[in-house]
């Protein structure tokens, strides 16, 4: 990992610096073709201008040895980029285990942040130093994308889906956070600052503050009112999966395909429970759409995922 | 009742005769053809995802299209290719009446179609299988049905868009028999037929894949 | 291919000597033409209409982008501007400019043809470009839309409150004037191709034409297929991309891209078929390795239809299919590569002049490539995940379609001009306007790649502070870029009007269009050409062979 070069702008996350490197490498190389090529155009042009007395005799038809080169080398080095940001991007895609995870809720123009604790932010999002955090993203309305430019992270925030981002800050301070998916009037007015301070004082401001009640626990809250112990519960008389140890589970569904069961799956289930109906249950269960918003169902969410199996 | 107009007929002022006029006129109508098949190209990929992903929803939704209405039809327009084809040979051998009745029936035919057709479509409505107005189907299947009966509508009624160009192509045809020799017209037959064949070309694969794929009984 | 008896002359038929241009002077004998040349003169006037209109607004985004505040115009006509530039120029400038222009006007002369195949068709491409564009100006009149070009859902279907239907009828329409054109072109090329003129024989412009209209044919019905499918949704609200309802915003992003990543090399091919007529006139020498440039072109438009993933790999899209995107955008790199390898290639041992229409050209593969380089770092996933969505990505397309695209369209209109109005522009002021241009589009341009690296995003009314200086820079770039457009708008027009009178040749060119007088007769050519060589046998010290 260097820390030596940075593009114009500091990266501030783990992946960042390693995608730095990458970025300097395909600069220095881009910039000397580009080099390479316009001198070649200068001095062809001016070497050979008409009335010159530069050599003219013998023009090349092929040079076969030289068009092989000129194929093959760009192509190698192609490949090279290639496989080197494909290990890169690999790891944008793998959250380490025990992240953080804190959820955005995006909307027309502006980013909710909900802490596990319960503790929320608008446009502002406090982070560890040093300790991966994962985001998971879903939007209210439209496609947004969550940009933090120090960061080297971008992922795109879309309805109806939750999406990953994860990143570790590998220094403190505060960073600028863009929306930068087009989304409507407001677009460019949608940013606000990634704050990354140090672990205790981190704890301390988490704990600190206004705060609802710890997601989980406000999602128990949910699941009892809107009458979802009702049937979901072991004891209950109605026949219905069982939640236990649900999330990250293969589920079986009743037209033969297998799923698993992450945070979309349990936000389907509760708004469209006849679009992936398990093997061996009626589709008896009712839709809560439009009784249920965004952090209700968030809450659900987290609630769903603390109840793990029994060992 | 006027005489025909006379048979040797001159090449536009484009081309050096009037063999290279037809070869360009069948080109042309080639390219044609490879565009219209890329109108019907993502409503074909939209199927095979659904046939793979989704593939009991599918199954449970083709069971009820109307496999009756389609296999007459099926077999209607492949007669009326039939008949499109006669109608082309009687104008290349110069039969003025016979091409003119050919063509009138291949027409017949197309607008059967397009009225068992209509049938079909108004017996699916009334079945609420018609996607956005009042869809009903069993509830674990519904949302792949309504994918299924969304392609169905969609692609048979793009069919049903080019079926009556095709239509409207033979009878315009049929009527400049009145003042053209057949022979003569015999060249842009050929390309309509082209177009004709085409069309009962798409449905070969519609029928199968709407009607027959996965139904029982 | 034609077959005609060994007298080539015509006795029958009336030979008009005069130009095509004295073909009648009335409104009517222009608006029903079936002439070939002045059709591509009406599309002419109307793209120009049009990269004015775009450009406009572009210049209105540019003032406005001076200061960090949102203090020319409001959020929601800054939005409206942005995708009205993209729309107009995208589909009503770029896409049509070299094709339906220089395309129609030199196609059947670079054959030895008397006429496209189909004449009447070509008209009617005209006339349904026309109304494309109404529906354009309608909605820009009724309001604008603002979903940007890409018109990507939900905010397309469910969210915009602005004419979204209109736009999309609007570029539905224009895009049956494409496929016509496409098809127009393929047969023409295939069936009438005078004696002589087997495939390898035909200059590379026609190569590269052939192979935009194949693209145009096979990916234009793919949008309007998405087009309409946006439409359906924001009528009947069916849910094909509402997640609300089981549908799905990323199918749309599919299908959308599936044209517009072909659609891009619709745009830059052309351009290199100018580049490659251009080049060995002005060096003196044969395009190096004609066989290689007609296979890249041909490598380009295949590949290209294989890699539109690449818009997005930040989308949701499935990390395998990315890296599959990835790899293919590279691939496709590579003949692009050899191009500019074999262009300046044939400059070696030349004997180089510098017209307009070469600096026009050496300036379009100088901004080409390091626009072609700069897509490198987006076809790499791990970089464009920092840099998709910002302004480096504004610069990397704005390299090749303005700093490519623009810059070949008028190195070609220079070259062809004498050809077409039958008189020479002034070579001072066309060497004035294409150094303006160029300097003026790098100073635009080249600090957007900055911006973007730094994080900048684009489509932004409002910004942070710490990018305005560089904006600063681009928008006086900007108004630099400006008054190098106008420049030739005016001394063109004055050119055809007043400038001196043109020989059929004034470059001693090889190909079959500078063998008929400038501007040509209607039929273009008093005898069938009988071509004996290939093209680009140009001799440093000495004069061409021309191929008939």
């Amino acid at each position: 990992m260097t820390d030596g070069f940075d593009t114009l702008l500091p990266a501030a996350s783990l992946l960042g610096h390693r995608v730095d490197v990458l970025f300097l490498f395909v600069s220095i190389l881009t910039g000397c073709v580009a080099l390479a090529i316009a001198i070649l155009l200068v001095v062809f042009t001016i070497r050979y201008r008409h009335g010159s007395k530069a050599d003219r005799s013998n023009p090349p038809v092929r040079i076969r040895w030289l068009e092989v080169t000129w194929i093959t080398v760009p192509l190698a080095i192609f490949l090279g980029i290639f496989g080197w940001s494909s290990l890169v991007f690999s790891q944008f895609h793998r959250p380490p285990r025990g992240a953080m995870q804190v959820h955005v809720l995006a909307k027309q123009w502006m980013w909710k942040i909900q802490h596990q604790n319960g503790r929320r932010e608008i446009d502002e999002l406090h982070i560890p130093l040093g300790r991966p955090v994962e985001l998971i993203m879903t939007s209210q309305d439209v496609i947004h994308s969550f940009f933090v430019p120090e960061f080297r992270a971008k992922q795109d925030v879309l309805p109806g889906r939750y999406m990953s981002l994860w990143f570790t800050a590998t220094r403190p301070g505060r960073f600028r956070l863009f929306c930068a998916e087009y989304c409507g009037t407001r677009h460019s007015g949608m940013h606000g600052q990634v704050i990354v301070m140090r672990p205790t004082e981190f704890a301390a401001w988490l704990a600190a503050g206004p705060a609802r009640d710890e997601l989980a626990a406000r999602g128990f809250e949910i699941y009892r009112r809107m009458g979802c112990s009702g049937c979901h519960e072991p004891t209950s008389t109605v026949h219905a999966p069982d939640l236990i140890g649900l999330f990250g589970r293969t589920v079986h569904l009743a037209d033969g395909t297998m799923v698993t069961a992450d945070e979309t799956y349990i936000r389907d289930s509760i708004l469209l429970p006849r679009k992936q109906v398990v093997v061996g249950f009626d589709p008896v269960m009712p839709s809560f759409q439009g009784q249920l918003d965004e952090d209700d169902l968030t809450a659900l969410i987290a609630y769903i995922k603390s109840r793990a199996s029994p060992p | 009742m006027s005489a025909p107009a006379p048979a040797i007929e001159e090449a536009s002022e484009q081309f050096e005769s009037i063999e290279q006029q037809r070869a360009a006129a069948e080109l042309g109508m080639w390219v044609f053809l490879a565009t219209e098949l890329m109108f019907f190209a993502p409503l074909f990929l939209g199927y095979s995802y659904g046939r793979w992903a989704l593939g009991a929803s599918f199954a449970a939704a083709s069971g009820h299209t109307d496999v009756v209405i389609g296999t007459a039809n099926t077999a209607i327009l492949l007669t009326s290719s039939l008949f499109m084809a006669l109608a082309l040979r009687a104008a290349q051998l110069g039969q003025q009446r016979a091409t003119r009745a050919l063509l009138l029936i291949t027409a017949a035919l197309g607008m059967t179609f397009l009225a068992l057709k209509g049938l079909e479509y108004y017996d699916e409505w009334r079945e609420h299988l018609v996607p956005w107005l009042d869809f009903r189907f069993e509830p674990r299947y519904v949302h792949g049905a309504a994918l299924f009966y969304f392609l169905y509508f969609g692609m048979t009624g793009l069919h049903a868009v080019h079926l009556t160009i095709g239509i409207g192509i033979a009878c315009v045809f049929a009527l400049r028999l009145r003042w053209y020799a057949a022979k003569r017209l015999s060249r842009q037959i050929e390309i309509g037929a082209l177009y004709w064949h085409f069309v009962d070309g798409i449905w070969v694969f519609l029928y199968p894949i709407l009607y027959l794929v996965e139904r029982h009984g | 291919m034609s077959a005609t008896a060994a007298d080539e002359v015509r006795p029958d038929k009336v030979l008009h000597e005069e130009s095509y241009l004295r073909e009648g002077f009335t409104l009517r004998s222009w608006l029903l033409t079936r002439d070939h040349k002045r059709i591509a003169l009406l599309y002419m006037i109307s793209v120009t209409g049009f990269f004015f209109l775009g450009g406009s607004a572009a210049a209105l985004m540019r003032l406005e982008l001076l200061t960090p505040q949102g203090d020319v115009v409001d959020a929601e006509t800054y939005n409206k501007l942005f995708t009205a530039h993209g729309v107009i120029m995208v589909w009503f400038f770029l896409i049509p400019s070299i094709p339906a222009t220089l395309g129609n006007f030199l196609i059947p002369l670079m054959i030895g043809a008397r006429e496209v195949a189909f004449p009447r068709l070509n008209l009617a491409s005209w006339y349904i470009y026309t109304l494309g564009g109404l529906f354009v100006v309608a909605t820009l009149i009724a309001g604008g839309v603002d979903t940007g070009w890409t018109f990507y859902t939900p905010f397309s279907t469910l969210f915009s409150n602005t004419h979204v239907i209109l736009a999309a009828a609007g570029v539905f329409v224009v895009g049956f004037s494409s496929i016509l054109t496409g098809l127009n072109f393929i047969v023409t090329v295939h069936r009438l191709r005078t004696p002589g003129l087997t495939w390898f024989r035909l200059p590379l412009f026609v190569w590269a034409n052939y192979a935009t209209s194949i693209i145009l044919v096979l990916a234009t019905p793919v949008l309007a297929m998405t087009l309409s499918l946006i439409v359906f949704e924001r009528i009947t609200h069916i849910g094909i991309f509402d997640p609300a309802l089981g549908g799905d915003p990323l199918l749309f992003q599919h299908l959308f891209w599936f044209y517009s990543h072909p659609a891009v090399y619709i745009m830059v091919l052309p351009a290199m078929g100018v580049a490659s007529e251009i080049i060995p006139c002005f060096a003196r020498r044969p395009v190096y390795g004609y066989r290689m440039m007609a296979y890249a072109i041909f490598g380009i438009a295949l590949i290209g239809f294989l890699v539109w993933g690449h818009h997005m790999f930040v989308s949701g899209q499935s990390a395998y299919a990315s890296i599959a995107f990835s790899l293919l955008s590279f691939i496709v790199a590579i003949p692009s590569a050899i191009k500019v390898f074999n262009w300046t290639a044939t400059l070696y041992k030349g004997s180089i002049t510098l017209p307009a229409p070469m600096l026009y050209t050496l300036g379009f593969v100088g901004l080409f490539t390091v626009g072609g380089l700069t897509g490198l770092f987006l076809a790499a996933t791990a970089l464009d995940v920092h840099l998709t969505d910002t302004y480096f990505v504004v610069a990397h397309f704005h390299y090749i379609m303005v700093g490519g695209t623009v810059m070949a369209y008028l190195g070609g209109l220079h070259f062809w001009w004498p050809k077409i109005v039958g008189r020479m522009y002034p070579e001072n002021w066309g060497r004035i306007a294409a150094v303006t241009i160029f300097i003026g589009f790098n100073l635009t341009f080249f600090p957007q790649y900055l911006l973007g690296a730094w994080g900048m995003p684009r489509r932004y009314h409002e910004y942070a502070p710490e990018y305005q200086l560089l904006n600063v820079f681009s928008s006086c770039g900007a108004a630099i870029l400006t008054l190098g457009y106008l420049l030739p708008l005016f001394y063109l027009v004055w050119a055809m009007l007043r400038g001196p009178r043109a020989p059929a040749n004034p470059w001693g060119a090889t190909g079959l269009e500078w063998q008929t007088p400038s501007p040509p007769p209607k039929e273009n050519f008093s005898h069938t050409p009988r071509v004996v060589r290939g093209p680009y046998v140009y001799h440093p010290n000495g004069p061409a062979e021309p191929q008939a």
